[in-house]
């Protein structure tokens, strides 16, 4: 598949925008189970405005995606067999969630704000099931039909925000940096695993269409002569990104060490900060290499021009 | 219930193209709307069609074989295009079984052509919304064309009768009765999508010469031991009456 930058941008942007309110909510119940009331009430305004902003982001980009956008409100129709509808219909569910929870908390109505945030906190995980699922439905993208896409969608993100909640406390509420950062590497740790665990996975993976049962003629030799146009179309653009396996690889090595190995050492000397962009950084190759790497069966019927 | 569905003779194909110049020249101008090209006379001219021709060599030089192979939506039984569209737009008719876009619904988010294995939908990038074959749909219930042209526009004009039409659920159709008895199969059935349009194999035509068609065994003058006259290999009056 061709990696769109909006797809791309809309899962990284959500998905740290969702962590970090997990995050900010964690620390608020601990808190509340611990007896009450000592979050910095401008911490929790930021992480909560920090997630609605990430959230935020990621829906303009998901509208770029979009041939017409102005139709958006149309999308959560088919919500009973369409994960994309479905995420349509938690993402603006979420950050209205978030916005009450962070207005509640802002005014002192810990309880509520709890109630909300619990609400908030069980769309968001419903929204990173929807957002993997789109692409883990997909019987065919063998590469993404498992269940470690939806996993690995919900440890990035949370990997993600709590390295954000750690850059926050940093300067907000310095009482939970020190927790926080234990969090953000023990995500990281285990999205690591679960990473590495899909791209063991897809390296070994048969793909079960061939070109024999695309055209159906049993022969093992069978060459394309012609795609039936000689200045491509949708086929070619939308499913071919044109990178060569070393560059995959060069990708993969960049998104190992941006989005795992670095940020775990910032964070470990204390640089919530960078740790935070450099693992953006990451991430954002990392998504770019989930959709590459996918082989979409149509390819067999566009292997030669002429 | 029926399926309307084409069914594709690979043997008879022969790659003209012609039932993809009029299936745009159909479609273009129907009530859909234009399918429109970019950049048609010039350099890497491109456009939306519902309908390819591609070709395949199959085997390895001398031993080759050509296959013309003409490719448009399979209007799956099971589609999994359908249930991924968000909007609606994609549906498949109950009435008659042809997965169709409604246009106007249609936010071009891409996603039914990631679901369709096949490669059968194209994104118009004029209109950006996503397109597809319609099997003629505006063609095939019209009463006002005579009832031999209520027929998808490729199979009218395919000039060697490659591509068939009709309803695959009902067994005495053309459509069931070439898949049942020259071996119509469905692409990538591993899938599960049960493409409704098949495909009918190529088979080699050869003409089988036995001893017994050049001379007859049962010559009744070999049975009475006379000797045929004239003998064989002699020129005969007319090549037929001694043998
Ligand atoms: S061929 Fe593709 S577009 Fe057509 S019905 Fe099947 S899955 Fe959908
Ligand atoms: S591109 Fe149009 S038809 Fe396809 S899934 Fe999106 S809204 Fe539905």
């Amino acid at each position: 598949m061709r990696p769109a930058w909006s797809v791309v941008l809309l899962t990284t942007l959500l998905g740290a925008g969702q962590g970090l309110f997990l995050a900010l909510y964690g620390a608020d119940l601990s808190d509340a189970a611990r007896g009450r009331a000592s979050l910095a009430p401008v911490f929790v305004a930021a992480a909560a405005i920090g997630s609605l902003a990430l959230a935020a982001a990621g829906l303009a980009a998901s509208f770029l995606h979009l041939g017409r956008p102005e139709r958006a409100w149309r999308s959560a129709a088919m919500w009973r067999t369409s994960w994309l509808a479905r995420e349509v219909i938690a993402l603006p569910l979420f950050m209205a969630l978030v916005a009450l929870y962070g207005v509640l908390h802002w005014l002192g109505q810990l309880q509520a704000a709890l109630v909300a945030g619990a609400l908030a906190a069980a769309v968001c995980v419903a929204l990173f099931v929807c957002t993997g699922m789109i692409y883990a439905c997909l019987k065919f993208l063998q590469e993404w039909h498992s269940p470690l896409t939806v996993l690995n969608f919900i440890l990035l993100g949370c990997a993600s925000g709590l390295t954000a909640a750690t850059a926050l406390a940093a300067s907000l509420d310095p009482a939970l940096e020190t927790g926080y950062g234990v969090a953000a590497l023990v995500a990281l740790a285990l999205a690591a695993a679960s990473r590495a665990a899909s791209l063991m996975r897809n390296a070994g993976l048969r793909p079960l269409s061939s070109l024999q049962t695309a055209i159906g003629v049993k022969h093992p030799h069978i060459a394309q002569k012609a795609q039936g146009a000689m200045g491509g179309s949708f086929n070619t653009r939308e499913f071919f990104h044109g990178a060569g396996a070393a560059r995959l690889a060069g990708v993969r090595w960049f998104f190992a060490a941006a989005a795992f190995v670095a940020p775990a050492a910032l964070l470990a000397l204390g640089l919530p900060s960078a740790a935070f962009l450099v693992q953006f950084a990451g991430l954002l190759a990392e998504r770019w290499h989930f959709f590459a790497e996918a082989r979409h069966p149509q390819n067999l019927y566009y292997q030669a021009i002429s | 219930m029926t399926q309307l569905a084409l069914v594709i003779d690979l043997n008879v194909c022969v790659g003209c193209h012609a039932c993809v110049t009029s299936c745009k020249e159909w479609n273009t101008q129907g009530e859909a709307g234009p399918l429109s090209d970019q950049n048609p006379y010039g350099k890497d001219p491109s456009g939306t069609f519902f309908n390819r021709v591609q070709t395949f060599e199959v085997g390895q030089f001398p031993d080759t074989q050509t296959v013309h192979f003409p490719k448009s939506c399979l209007h799956c039984e099971d589609p999994p295009c359908v249930p991924v569209c968000p909007t609606g737009a994609s549906h498949k008719r109950a009435e008659d079984g042809i997965v169709l876009v409604d246009y106007d619904k249609c936010i071009g988010c891409k996603y039914c052509a990631w679901a369709c294995p096949y490669g059968a939908r194209e994104l118009d990038e004029a209109q950006k919304v996503m397109k597809k074959c319609t099997l003629c749909v505006d063609r095939i219930y019209d009463v006002a064309l005579a009832e031999r042209d209520r027929k998808p526009a490729c199979v009218l004009a395919c000039p060697t009768s490659a591509r068939l039409f009709g309803d695959i659920h009902d067994p005495q159709s053309e459509v069931s009765i070439a898949i049942r008895e020259q071996g119509g199969y469905a692409l990538m059935p591993e899938w599960g999508t049960h493409p409704a349009n098949h495909y009918l194999p190529r088979r080699r035509t050869e003409a089988r010469v036995r001893e017994e068609d050049l001379q007859r065994f049962d010559n009744p003058l070999k049975v009475d031991g006379l000797l045929p006259k004239p003998a064989t290999g002699e020129p005969a009056l007319d090549d037929v009456t001694s043998w």
